[in-house]
């Protein structure tokens, strides 16, 4: 019987060994597992950020280190590059990509967000047309529009003018920021503006009184995507400004290569300066692009 | 009096958004339609009522079958990275194990899509360069330089080499969006499935794909849409060249209109580009639900 007994303490201390080296195993096995995903996702990190790291550090050296010492840094570090890049005309192309992008930015969200305030607030036959009429606008796209649009201009005389681009750009970014900016308005409590109408506050006053003051966010995150897009919109500027006292950077940047066939580290350097405002705007408002992008009704 | 006056402010609210919306958006789509049936150049205030030709060249235009093929690869490469891939990174970068990298890798893998598309393009031009360029200097480094080639001057890889720079760019866009979606799956379902001790793939399969499953259809018709419509990345890297080896649809619209001054060939074509995206964007419109009252 004593025998029985050991041998089932044996059985089981057997079973015991097993269970713990198998969760061993298991753990070494999710340990590997995690480390290889882990040396996956900084891959592709370094996949992303090198290139980037590239520019910023060629745009420092001279054209001859640029092309034979693809990889080292430079010996000499030409800050010049960017003193030059910049009085050559990147600063001009700043300054258009500034004005342009700060009107459209102000354009759309007054347009936009008095139009999602009728909307939110009344409704009739004519508000449900009104809103599938500008629901309807996200179908279209700059490629389709171009030829018209470009014969229109014309027409208007505004080919070569920055209006040529700042009311494109509004007319294309109205859509999805009004969208945007409604589905929060509706958010807002009715009981607020009824006693605001009771102290005698006019329609207008609960639109920027109330309305405009509390959805700081969602306009912040319109903010974000206009700014977005207007800085970095290359099909219209391209087409609509010839002028290279007006272009905005997206195509100012392919003057400047043409112009420079050899001086590479200057280009590279007009790039970095490029970039610059949107990785700032970025890092200062992420919150708001996220939330934008979980509101979920965004069109790249 | 007072009834009026109720209706005077939302039509004026309402009013600048329907009139930009109606010059710049809605009379160049009927325009475009309408410009199609014309010949016409931009330099002539006349237009020539051509009819049906234009529609009836574009059914024999080479260079459009090359260049819808080439929007074709675009859609379904982009569906791999820009859905499948974007969908595991998404989870990956969600999960418990990685929480502590997770924040960093997001913007870093986001960075790319907050530049403009012209800097991310020189910088590809730089990338693939045959003699300085960084790919080929790098398969060199790593003892592979019989696959050098000149990327962008080679009728096969062009194309690809295109099309690579933009998953590039944009794949953190698409799984920030798979982010924002996951986060919003409840935990507990998660918990429900520790449980019964599923493990992460089957927790993948079974509860993350479903529940993002409209963000997923959503995110396909972007792709899909966006790859019909893609200018910029081959008119700035390529110009659709060598050859018409890495044209697309746009690139073919812009060529024919501004560079031949064929504005009523480049109308249809844009027409038929219309007609490809319209399809896509009322589905979108539809399944996303935008603007229904929540």
């Amino acid at each position: 019987m004593s025998k029985t007994k050991t041998n089932e303490d044996y059985v089981g201390h057997n079973k015991m060994t097993r269970f713990f080296t198998s969760i061993a195993k298991l753990n070494l096995h999710a340990k590997v597992s995690k480390n290889l995903i882990l040396l996956g996702l900084l891959f592709f990190a370094l996949l992303i950020l090198y290139p980037l790291f590239w520019m910023v550090i060629s745009s420092l050296k001279s054209y001859d280190e640029i092309y034979n010492k693809v990889w080292s840094l430079p010996t000499e570090w030409h800050f010049e590059n960017y003193l030059t890049a910049w009085s050559k005309g990147i600063s001009s192309y700043f300054l258009n990509s500034l004005i342009v992008t700060l009107s459209t930015i102000v354009l759309v969200v007054v347009v936009g967000s008095m139009a999602a305030f009728t909307l939110s607030r009344y409704k009739s036959r004519w508000i449900d047309f009104a809103l599938i009429f500008i629901i309807g606008g996200l179908m279209m796209n700059p490629q389709v529009a171009l030829i018209p649009l470009f014969e229109m201009l014309t027409w208007m005389d505004l080919i070569n003018t920055r209006w040529a681009l700042i009311l494109t750009y509004v007319a294309f970014r109205l859509p999805l920021t009004i969208i945007l900016i409604r589905a929060f308005f509706l958010s807002i409590p009715k009981d607020l503006e009824e006693s605001a109408i009771i102290d005698g506050c006019s329609e207008f006053g609960i639109y920027s009184k109330i309305y405009l003051p509390l959805s700081i966010p969602i306009i912040m995150t319109a903010i974000v995507f206009t700014a977005f897009f207007a800085w970095n919109e290359f099909l219209f500027a391209t087409v609509f400004i010839d002028s290279d006292v007006l272009k905005t950077i997206p195509s100012g940047l392919m003057n400047f290569r043409d112009a420079l066939r050899t001086d590479w580290g200057v280009l590279l350097a007009g790039m970095v300066i490029a970039s610059i405002p949107m990785i700032i705007l970025l890092i200062l408002l992420q919150k708001y692009l996220v939330r934008g992008l979980s509101e979920g009704s965004v069109k790249g | 009096m007072i009834f009026r006056k109720k209706h005077v402010i939302p039509t004026l609210f309402i009013l600048p958004s329907i009139l930009l919306l109606g010059i710049f958006i809605y009379f160049p789509l009927v325009q475009n339609f309408y410009n199609s049936f014309f010949d016409f150049s931009v330099f002539s205030p006349t237009k020539e009522y051509v009819g049906f030709a234009a529609f009836e060249y574009l059914l024999q235009d080479k260079v459009i079958v090359i260049a819808f093929l080439n929007n074709i690869k675009y859609a379904v490469i982009s569906m791999v990275f820009q859905v499948a891939f974007a969908l595991i990174l998404a989870t990956i970068l969600e999960d418990k194990l990685f929480r502590k990298v997770a924040p960093a890798l997001r913007i870093i893998y986001f960075i790319p899509v907050m530049i403009s598309i012209s800097v991310i393009a020189l910088l590809f031009g730089f990338i693939y360069n045959p003699q300085m360029g960084l790919l080929n200097s790098f398969l060199e480094l790593i003892g592979l330089e019989n696959l050098a080639i000149p990327w962008l001057g080679n009728a096969t890889a062009s194309i690809y080499a295109v099309i690579a720079m933009s998953q590039w760019q944009s794949i953190g866009f698409i799984t920030m969006l798979f982010i924002v979606a996951i986060q919003k799956i409840p935990k507990d379902l998660y918990e429900a499935a520790d449980i019964d001790g599923a493990g992460k793939v089957r927790k993948f399969l079974s509860i993350t794909v479903p529940q993002v499953k409209e963000t997923m259809f959503v995110n396909t018709l972007i792709t899909i849409t966006g790859a019909m419509l893609v200018f910029n990345e081959p008119y700035i890297l390529t110009n659709g060249g060598p050859g018409f080896s890495s044209m697309t649809l746009s690139v073919h619209m812009y060529q024919q209109g501004f560079v031949k001054d064929n504005m009523g060939y480049a109308s249809a074509v844009a027409t038929l580009i219309f007609a490809l995206t319209a399809i896509f964007a009322l589905i979108q419109i539809k399944v996303s639900g935008t603007g229904k009252d929540e």
